[in-house]
């Protein structure tokens, strides 16, 4: 720490209340969203805000759950006791956003290990690809994706949404440049010892990435679950939904039933602030990792 | 055969490469490089939602079209108003707020990097309807203390009115573009050499000379890169409007992205709306290249 680099005394303090500041400005539609979902419908439509409810009320969870109703879960001909529609998207988008996460973690951990370290022929052309494909907007594909996804009988399910996911290349790139680390030494050492290529990648290859596969992990995890457009377009029956498509949805039919909405808005947001603030870590440090030479 | 690698290593090296990229490869080539290419096959088709209609090769007639299009053309401007304030804006921003919080402790740092980052995470439907709530005509917290201070005398439909509706849209997508480029920021001021602003100080540069002389150009890259990512957010804006305003009122928040949207799923014009998707991509790869000369140049 460098005393004496942030300017005059009256500066800085200028800065901290600034910063404070703003800080309750991005801090406020969170906090609206929390304590809209707990008041009644009277303080909700009142032309004077409440700043804190003066009358808590579960009233907006109950409707919520209240509203459309689905199968717990279905899987083949199985199909689970009936349950509040919200509950069953909850379980939906947990489902996607986790088999999202494992796909990548797996097919990028290695193709990131394989793009750093194995001299094969045409590395170049597939890393260019790569990059050239990160650089492009993501929305573009998901249009001509449908008409893929429709005649492989994908649509309206959530393996539409996890797919694309897998393959957005960032991943791979985020990847490779953890395993650049990885001495060659060690890699050689394993081969000589006589271990196989599966037996260098998970004794030797994957503690020294870790790191980063916790970072992507995470990444990977939250984009999903707030990849909002893909699961619009892919997802369409009721049972079908993601939490943030519900919410969208219930915003669309009772628009002006804000306590309402804010409970469905509160809901989707809780578990993922959750979960950032458990591995806010990793999550910094793959965002810093992705960026470098990018 | 060559250099330093015998054939028999060669092979290994081949196969296992190829065995260990496979999988993310089949997901990569199946879904994203191939929708990109049929994306530019069906721009010169009249394509429809569904694959099994035959679909006629119609030339450039959707990219002839398009620049006749009034609301292509509205929603082209809208969106290059988009970019121009939100990127030279969350630049300074994240940049001011980078440099303000870099040298703090652990313990403020993480907090402001966390709270600047929170309306990413909350998600955009989240965000959306609260700030929905918040413009609201009648019991939305702006009108009332917009008239409390009495910049305003009776309740302004934010969204509503298509003086306002942009505005209101690109604040809400300044929230929630900053979170990435201060961490970024912040990670490069930290990496900035310390010697070199030490010994500037030593020869008695000010504060101001010691950022522009040497911190600057050192986080150029970092610039760069954020250059790039806001433009590409900014330029995919889609569920503010969806959820908002669905282009209104009279095109007033129509942007390329909505209603390229608008176009594939309410008209069922794929062949259309990929043509538009094609557009936008060169469009952003031209800014893309643009920003990387003048930072090359610098």
């Amino acid at each position: 720490m460098t005393k004496n680099n942030g300017g005059s005394k009256a500066y800085r303090i200028i800065c901290v209340v600034v910063l404070i500041a703003l800080a309750i400005l991005f801090l406020f539609p969170l906090y609206w969203i929390l304590t809209g979902s707990l008041k009644t419908p009277n303080a909700i439509s009142s032309p004077i805000p409440q700043w804190w409810p003066q009358e808590f009320t579960l009233r907006n969870f109950e409707v919520l759950f209240s509203k459309r109703s689905a199968p717990l879960f279905e899987i083949g001909s199985l199909v689970g006791p009936t349950v509040p529609g919200a509950i069953r998207w909850l379980i939906n988008t947990v489902f996607m956003a986790v088999m999202a996460m494992l796909l990548t973690c797996l097919t990028a951990s290695m193709a990131g290990y394989a793009l750093a370290k194995k001299r094969f022929t045409g590395r170049g052309i597939v890393f260019s690809l790569i990059v050239a494909a990160m650089a492009l907007p993501k929305q573009v594909i998901l249009i001509p994706l449908i008409r893929e996804m429709s005649s492989l009988g994908m649509y309206d399910n959530i393996w539409a949404v996890i797919l694309p996911t897998v393959g957005w290349p960032f991943g791979v790139f985020l990847m490779k440049q953890f395993a650049e680390g990885i001495p060659g030494e060690m890699l050689e050492a394993a081969r000589i010892d006589g271990a196989n290529e599966l037996r260098t990648f998970t004794t030797v290859v994957y503690p020294m990435i870790k790191p980063g596969v916790g970072a992507l992990a995470i990444f990977t995890f939250i984009n999903s679950w707030n990849d909002y457009f893909l699961q619009l377009i892919m997802l369409t029956s009721s049972s079908n939904l993601t939490i943030s498509l519900g919410i969208a949805t219930m915003q669309a039919e009772n628009s002006t039933d804000y306590g309402l909405i804010m409970a469905g808005a509160a809901l989707a947001a809780v578990p993922i602030i959750v979960v950032f603030l458990i591995f806010q870590k990793y999550f910094t440090k793959g965002i810093t990792m992705g960026a470098v030479k990018g | 055969m060559k250099q330093t690698m015998s054939p028999r290593l060669r092979r290994r090296e081949n196969i296992s490469g190829y065995l260990f990229l496979l999988p993310s490869l089949v997901f990569f080539l199946g879904f994203v490089v191939y929708p990109m290419v049929s994306c530019i096959y069906l721009s010169f088709t009249d394509a429809n939602m569904d694959a099994n209609t035959p679909t006629k090769w119609i030339w450039f007639a959707n990219y002839v079209e398009l620049w006749q299009d009034e609301v292509f053309l509205k929603g082209l401007w809208n969106t290059i108003i988009i970019v121009l304030v939100s990127v030279p804006v969350v630049c300074i921003f994240s940049l001011w707020v980078a440099s303000a919080i870099h040298k703090m402790k652990e313990g403020p740092l993480s907090f402001f990097r966390i709270v600047f980052y929170l309306p990413v995470i909350t998600g955009s439907v989240a965000v959306t309807v609260v700030w929905k709530w918040m413009y609201n005509n009648y019991y939305g917290i702006f009108n009332y203390l917009l008239k409390g201070v009495g910049v305003i005398d009776k309740n302004i439909n934010w969204l509503g009115d298509p003086k306002y509706a942009l505005a209101c849209i690109i604040l809400i997508l300044l929230t929630t573009s900053v979170g990435q480029p201060i961490v970024l920021y912040v990670s490069a001021l930290s990496n900035v050499d310390q010697s070199l602003v030490e010994a500037a100080e030593v020869d008695g540069a000010t504060n101001t000379q010691v950022f522009w002389k040497i911190r600057w150009p050192q986080i150029m890259p970092t610039t760069l890169y954020i250059l790039v990512i806001t433009t590409i957010n900014s330029f995919q804006c889609f569920a503010l409007i969806q959820l908002l305003t669905s282009g209104g009122p009279n095109y007033a928040t129509e942007t390329i992205m909505y209603y390229i949207y608008y176009t594939a799923f309410k008209l069922y014009r794929f062949g259309y709306g990929n043509a538009m998707g094609v557009v936008l991509a060169i469009f952003i790869a031209i800014l893309s290249a643009i920003q990387f000369r003048m930072a090359k140049e610098k």
